[in-house]
């Protein structure tokens, strides 16, 4: 029987398998930053442990990092003392790390792949959930604990536990105005915070093969958020092309020989795998979310739903749950709800794509009153990209604030944080209570609603423009 | 890793589902270096409301957390373990986690339990009946004990074996070390390398 693409990367991983044990995975890439990995680092001096591999890990700073006033010392004395623990454990360890104001800082997910060493076949992990993006490339990535990033430190691998396998087929072609964010948001909603537990997730379909590299790394990014441990998709022309100019690409017969490697990485034609689902890409519309988890999602044309319509009683429960804290009516018209702060940028959509995605909706448009809109680049590169097509002056005449590349207002972290009860509209990944600012209302949205709604000030697709 | 053999305590019920890692520990609370001193910052935004179950006075001092469905979700943030850790829980039950979540909890000696959900709710209607009902998860003999109820529970031998002999998984790792090696020298030369930078 054929295998599955997430199978053919496991099998060539496994350093050692026996009976009632995990297997023990060898890994690729080990990516870190400084939320995840001090205690880590602590760890191993406690037991005389070097890094095994420094020459398979690299180090950014993201997560903590301000995007404002960068050439000036770290404000808050708790974030500095992080952000400087990180830069003395690269140098006692010797692990190379892009710090704030070098040129290939970044989301730890926006620079594995634009430094060309996020490659299909690679198992690559991180101590963060969202590198499950790397598996637009075909890779088997997946976010890790501390725990875990010290024992992939001392030793490069993982125990783990083979995970069942899922296809998700999106087939057809997606309407116009319609994003790879919307194609994940959509699934989210379908298979729930919990559909994906215990599967590593395959995209498939012509949909899905129709994306761009960032596309891919969208959908990608926000597997977890349906529960899957990693979502992948198999690689293609379109992803040797992507990497051929990327710094850290394989050179002369190393290239031919990855790429000969690299077509076989696809899931057999007799493969089976243990749970399928298709959706239509027709069926797909701009998508939001209206709750504070992300299964809770629905079209942009639709009403804030009735929980008294909800038949399950958890559901109902935590939808009345999650209208109190957002704030909203049942029956209200989503195009209604008014939006104080736009955020462009994360690791799901802070790519440059993404960016010429919103300056081409906003061009010749002015902020609404009452909205402020912060746009983050995922990388400094991906900020000097932009600025050199101009986008940087398309968001400051509309009136929204550029700022340096970092995590941001995702999380909210830094000092980029919603006010207690403050309403956005981001292209993050996570709506959760308090995510990008204690008492924080958060929609999440693909970047092309996040710019209608910065014009009009209430969430909006370029169709309503 | 502490081992975890049995625990009897009484019980936090957390009746919601989808406990997210942003709800167990915001982010803010993620700048520190150490692996302590995270109690503070466990439910802080539901701990401002008087009401919420962990003010409680009948349930303080409560060491095993039952909670609803789909427990730990979002962030692979291992401080969500420490947080609970710190706190004084030594076991949660659901009927659900996060795969994260639970693996974090399993390297760092926190027993996560699965039981059925309707099991989820006994313990629930028990609990709130009487707070101080101790309750016993017990490892060993892969059960959850209260009055004259006992529910069993799944779990692999292998993390089973580890919780309870409290076992170092990168010393386990370094046992077959030679196997590593093995695997290192057959890697493939087109696969690549972080140094030098390029």
């Amino acid at each position: 029987m054929g295998k599955t693409l997430s199978e053919k990367i496991w099998a060539d991983h496994v350093v050692r398998s026996a009976a009632g044990e995990p297997d023990l995975l060898y890994i690729d890439l080990h990516l870190i930053h400084e939320v995840t990995s001090p205690q880590a680092f602590d760890g191993l001096r406690l037991a005389g442990r070097k890094v095994r591999r420094p020459d398979l890990t690299i180090a950014t700073e993201d997560h903590n990092t301000p995007t404002l006033n960068i050439d000036k010392p770290i404000a808050d004395p708790v974030s500095k003392l992080q952000i400087d623990t990180l830069r003395n454990n690269a140098k006692e360890f010797g692990i190379r790390i892009h710090s704030l104001g070098d040129i290939d800082q970044g989301i730890v997910h926006v620079v594995g792949p634009q430094l060309g060493i996020t490659q299909p076949g690679m198992t690559i992990v991180c101590g963060d959930s969202h590198t499950s993006t790397h598996g637009a490339f075909g890779a088997l990535a997946f976010g890790i604990g501390t725990s875990q990033v010290e024992h992939v430190l001392a030793t490069q691998t993982l125990p783990q536990s083979k995970p069942k396998t899922m296809a998700i087929n999106v087939e057809g072609t997606l309407k116009a105005g319609v994003t790879s964010k919307d194609i994940i948001l959509a699934i989210i909603a379908q298979i729930g915070t919990g559909g994906g537990q215990g599967y590593v997730v395959e995209y498939r379909g012509s949909a899905i093969r129709a994306l761009s590299m960032e596309g891919r790394m969208t959908v990608c990014n926000m597997s977890i958020e349906a529960g899957a441990r990693a979502g992948l998709i198999a690689p293609d022309e379109k992803t040797f092309e992507y990497l051929k100019s990327k710094p850290h690409a394989p050179q002369g017969a190393d290239w031919d020989a990855a790429v000969e490697y690299w077509k076989t990485l696809h899931s057999d034609a007799d493969a089976t795998f243990d749970h399928e689902i298709t959706l239509k890409a027709e069926d797909i519309s701009p998508f939001i979310t209206w709750g504070t988890n992300p299964g809770q999602g629905a079209p942009l044309d639709g009403l804030v739903p009735n929980p008294a319509d909800i038949s399950d009683v958890e559901d109902r429960g935590a939808a009345e749950r999650a209208l109190q804290y957002m704030g909203l009516e049942a029956g209200t018209p989503f195009k209604k709800i008014k939006i104080d702060t736009v955020f462009l940028g994360s690791c799901t959509n802070g790519r440059i794509e993404d960016l010429r995605a919103a300056a081409d909706v906003l061009k010749g448009h002015t902020v609404a009153q009452g909205t402020r809109m912060l746009v983050v680049p995922g990388s400094a590169r991906v900020r000097l990209q932009a600025e050199a097509e101009g986008l940087d002056k398309v968001f400051l005449d509309f009136g929204a604030e550029w700022r340096q590349a970092g995590c941001s207002m995702c999380l909210g972290m830094n000092p980029d944080q919603l006010a207690v009860g403050e309403r956005s509209a981001s292209t993050s990944n996570r709506n959760f209570e308090g995510r990008q600012g204690k008492g924080g209302r958060t929609h999440l949205v693909s970047p092309l609603v996040a710019a209608a709604t910065a014009i009009r000030g209430t969430l909006s697709s370029p169709a309503d423009l | 890793m502490d081992k975890f053999v049995t625990h009897t305590g009484t019980v936090l019920p957390l009746r919601r589902t989808n406990v997210d890692t942003d709800q167990i520990i915001p982010a803010v609370y993620l700048k520190r270096v150490t692996k302590s001193g995270f109690e503070d910052g466990l439910f802080s935004a539901w701990r401002n409301d008087p009401e919420f179950v962990m003010n409680k006075p009948e349930h303080q001092g409560a060491t095993i957390l039952v909670a609803g469905a789909d427990f730990g979700t979002g962030s692979s943030r291992e401080h969500a373990v420490w947080a609970l850790q710190n706190y004084g829980f030594k076991a949660v039950l659901s009927s659900r986690f996060a795969d994260i979540f639970r693996g974090n909890s399993q390297k760092a000696g926190l027993l996560t339990v699965i039981i059925p959900q309707e099991k989820i709710e006994e313990i629930w209607d028990a609990v709130e009946t009487n707070p101080a009902l101790e309750v016993t998860v017990d490892l060993e003999s892969k059960n959850v004990r209260f009055g004259d109820e006992v529910i069993g529970f799944e779990i692999d031998d292998y993390t089973r074996w580890r919780l309870m002999e409290g076992l170092d998984d990168i010393g386990l790792t370094l046992n077959n070390i030679a196997d590593v090696d093995a695997f290192e020298a057959k890697r493939p030369s087109f696969k690549p390398q972080t140094i030098p930078a390029r």
